[in-house]
């Protein structure tokens, strides 16, 4: 999506307009919004989704990642006729990556436009702060790609399509000791994201089961740029591996620091790493890292390659992991309102919780009754600049 | 453990630099206006993306790395000179005689503006400050890692501070500026144009902020248009630390409060990096209004 100047101008201006709207609005009665988009939906010919991601902010490749999937997927359903001759329309909008804002869309995406499912988003934070008003208005969500356990324990229409946190951090402590035997980790955790924390945690519970050592468990704050305390304390327990389960903006940095520094850990990391601006602004210091993400490109299984033509077709460039998560979300969707009995938020919601073994893009996807995706990880190696290389699969 | 302390005051002084840079030019402006120009962060921003394009531009020009960084740190020196400039014509020098809170919040206007008018020009998406320089490291034993860049952060802010001392204490121009700090209406009476003084002020302040956005960029190479609001956040904390308005106070302030953060980091943990920040900020406040160096001047009446 492109976002023009204007628009932009007018979505730094917006909290400050809609945050009075949006108390009002919230007293006014709560049904409203479903009732209509039940009404709305029999009416027309249309069925209208709604996205909300980081189309800007720091995390802004994330949101545009998962958009081009989305859209992607809904083109491909609409060129084959849609669902029962209704054309699929999405409503984008962008949260530029703050939770605030991103409550303030989503509750316009359910109240405005009256949207009959929602897609998004990337970070968990995000997902768990706006998926609260989509719970309260009883509209079902499906976020692409937060990991974190509670972004489904808001409630029972909310849906994920990727693995959840203790999966993802307990993938890569049985990789750093299972494939590369290395015994002595430490963790720099980003403490202001429940994405970070969550992952932290499951990685220094399973390690230690494993019969790893956790040496040092320091933590930052998204946003610092200063992280040679944290890695002058950390050199001097002299670890093997390093975790740093960030966003990209900060990991690029602390891997920079690291090698300043003269810290010789393997680097290792989540799906966060997931971007080509991580070798950008890490260079070669990030080179040789390894990270867990959903799906690699390289993976020779036809779904795979199918979709990575095509997405190249478009685009123009090889689709990320949260591009093919995006992909995977509105086609999960699209198969729920499919099956669904009604054109109702509620069987969708039915339908989406009985998805089982679903073959999307990132593997064989099946809902379980926490409402998260039960499917594989795969673990990538930094090999050069904006190349990540297929290293395993690990499976649940 | 004496080596982590060694290398936690090397991580502090490069860090306290950048603070210390950018501490001067709120004292200056305060020194003389005696109000907290918020916008001041925005300049330091601007100065990182003004050389960030200016280094993209000069890289396939210029091929000796000196000469290049030179320039670079000149040209977003000149930068932010014009901008601090222009944000004093328009802004500030229409509202000299009303209240002092109306220039305040206008500062808070103008700084929002910049932010704003940077996510628009710029985009919200960090950028990577090209490496002017490549990182070499100088010294390594025993532990102890020092790199060329922290050494130059550190010895432009020195010689920067040390050429601004001079100025200030050493020329007829310093003589005005402190005079005009003193009292702006009697240095008017004795003839001081207190209006070309307060653009050099200015001048002087915006300058340092680009040569600081510089070695920020070098040091921290991601750079976005809301860069500046922890940066000035901490700068203002080392101001009044230091005793706004006072230049050595500000230089103090700023190395004090690196040196701070990292020894915090590393003894204590990151969630209190900004708490001991401010923490120092209260402290000083409750028991020294002045701040370390600064003298109380009571309100005239």
């Amino acid at each position: 999506m492109k976002i023009s100047m204007k628009n932009r101008c007018f979505q730094l201006a917006l909290p400050l307009l809609v945050l009075p709207l949006l108390i009002i609005v919230g007293c006014v009665k709560k049904e409203g919004g479903v009732a209509s988009a039940v009404a709305n939906a029999a009416a027309s010919n249309e069925i209208w989704l709604g996205e909300y991601g980081s189309m800007t902010g720091s995390e802004s490749t994330f949101g545009v990642s998962t958009h081009k999937g989305i859209l992607m997927a809904l083109d491909e359903v609409n060129k084959t006729g849609g669902i029962n001759g209704k054309k699929l329309q999405l409503k984008s909008y962008d949260d530029q990556g703050q939770a605030a804002e991103a409550v303030t869309i989503i509750t316009k995406l359910i109240t405005r436009d009256k949207v009959m499912l929602l897609l998004g988003e990337v970070a968990s934070s995000r997902s768990i702060a706006a998926g609260a008003i989509a719970q309260q208005y009883k509209i079902p969500m499906v976020s692409p790609s937060s990991t974190n356990p509670k972004v489904t324990q808001v409630g029972d229409y909310i849906f994920r399509v990727c693995f959840i946190d203790p999966f993802q951090g307990s993938v890569m402590a049985r990789f750093a000791i299972n494939n590369l035997k290395l015994k002595k980790a430490a963790v720099l955790r980003d403490i202001k994201a429940d994405y970070s924390v969550g992952l932290a945690n499951y990685f220094v519970d399973e390690y230690k089961k494993m019969g790893g050592e956790i040496v040092a468990d320091v933590s930052y704050s998204s946003g610092d740029v200063d992280f040679k305390s944290q890695l002058t304390l950390i050199k001097g327990k002299n670890p093997d591996v390093l975790f740093i389960p960030g966003y990209y903006t900060e990991v690029g940095l602390v891997a920079r620091q690291t090698r300043e520094l003269g810290v010789k850990a393997v680097l290792m990391g989540g799906d966060g790493w997931d971007s080509e601006k991580l070798t950008e602004i890490g260079s070669d210091a990030i080179i040789g890292g390894y990270f867990s993400n959903h799906y690699s490109h390289e993976d020779k299984s036809p779904v795979v390659q199918n979709f990575v033509a095509q997405f190249k077709a478009k685009y123009g460039e090889v689709p990320s992991g949260l591009a093919a998560q995006g992909y995977d979300a509105a086609m999960v969707a699209v198969d729920a309102i499919k099956r669904s009995t009604e054109l109702s938020p509620k069987a969708i919601r039915d339908s989406l919780s009985q998805t089982k073994n679903f073959q999307g893009v990132t593997g064989m996807i099946t809902i379980n009754e926490e409402r998260n995706a039960v499917k594989p990880a795969v673990v990538l190696k930094v090999v050069g600049p904006q190349k990540f290389s297929y290293v395993t699969t690990i499976n649940p | 453990m004496l080596q982590a302390f060694l290398q936690n005051i090397i991580n502090g002084l490069a860090q306290g630099s950048v603070y210390a840079l950018v501490a001067l030019g709120y004292t200056m402006v305060y020194g003389v206006l005696q109000f907290i120009n918020f916008a001041h962060s925005d300049i330091f921003m601007l100065g990182a993306f003004s050389g960030f394009y200016l280094a993209k531009w000069l890289t396939p020009i210029v091929p000796n790395p000196l000469v290049l960084l030179l320039a670079t740190i000149l040209g977003s020196m000149v930068f932010c000179v014009t901008v601090g400039l222009t944000i004093e014509r328009i802004a500030y020098r229409p509202l000299r005689s009303a209240p002092r809170i109306n220039v305040l919040i206008t500062a808070i206007g103008v700084s929002l503006f910049l932010e704003n008018l940077g996510q628009i020009i710029f985009g919200a998406d960090p950028q990577v400050f090209p490496a002017l320089i490549a990182t070499k490291s100088i010294l390594n034993t025993g532990g102890l890692v020092l790199n060329n860049i922290q050494v130059l952060v550190v010895l432009v802010s020195l010689v920067l501070m040390v050429v601004l001392h001079w100025i200030v204490h050493h020329t007829k121009l310093g003589t005005a500026m402190r005079a005009v700090s003193f009292d702006i209406e009697v240095a008017n009476l004795m003839g001081i144009p207190t209006d070309t003084i307060i653009i050099f002020t200015f001048t002087i302040g915006s300058a340092l902020a680009g040569a600081a956005a510089i070695l920020y960029g070098l040091s921290y190479p991601k750079i976005e248009p809301l860069l500046g609001t922890m940066i000035g956040l901490k700068a203002f904390v080392a101001a009044v630390f230091g005793g706004i308005g006072n230049i050595l106070g500000a230089a103090v302030g700023g190395i004090v409060l690196g040196l701070a953060e990292s020894f915090t980091v590393y003894y204590i943990s990151s969630s209190f990096r900004d708490a001991i920040a401010f923490g120092i900020l209260i402290l000083i406040l409750l028991f020294k209004p002045a701040g370390l160096f600064g003298t109380f001047r009571r309100e005239k009446v």
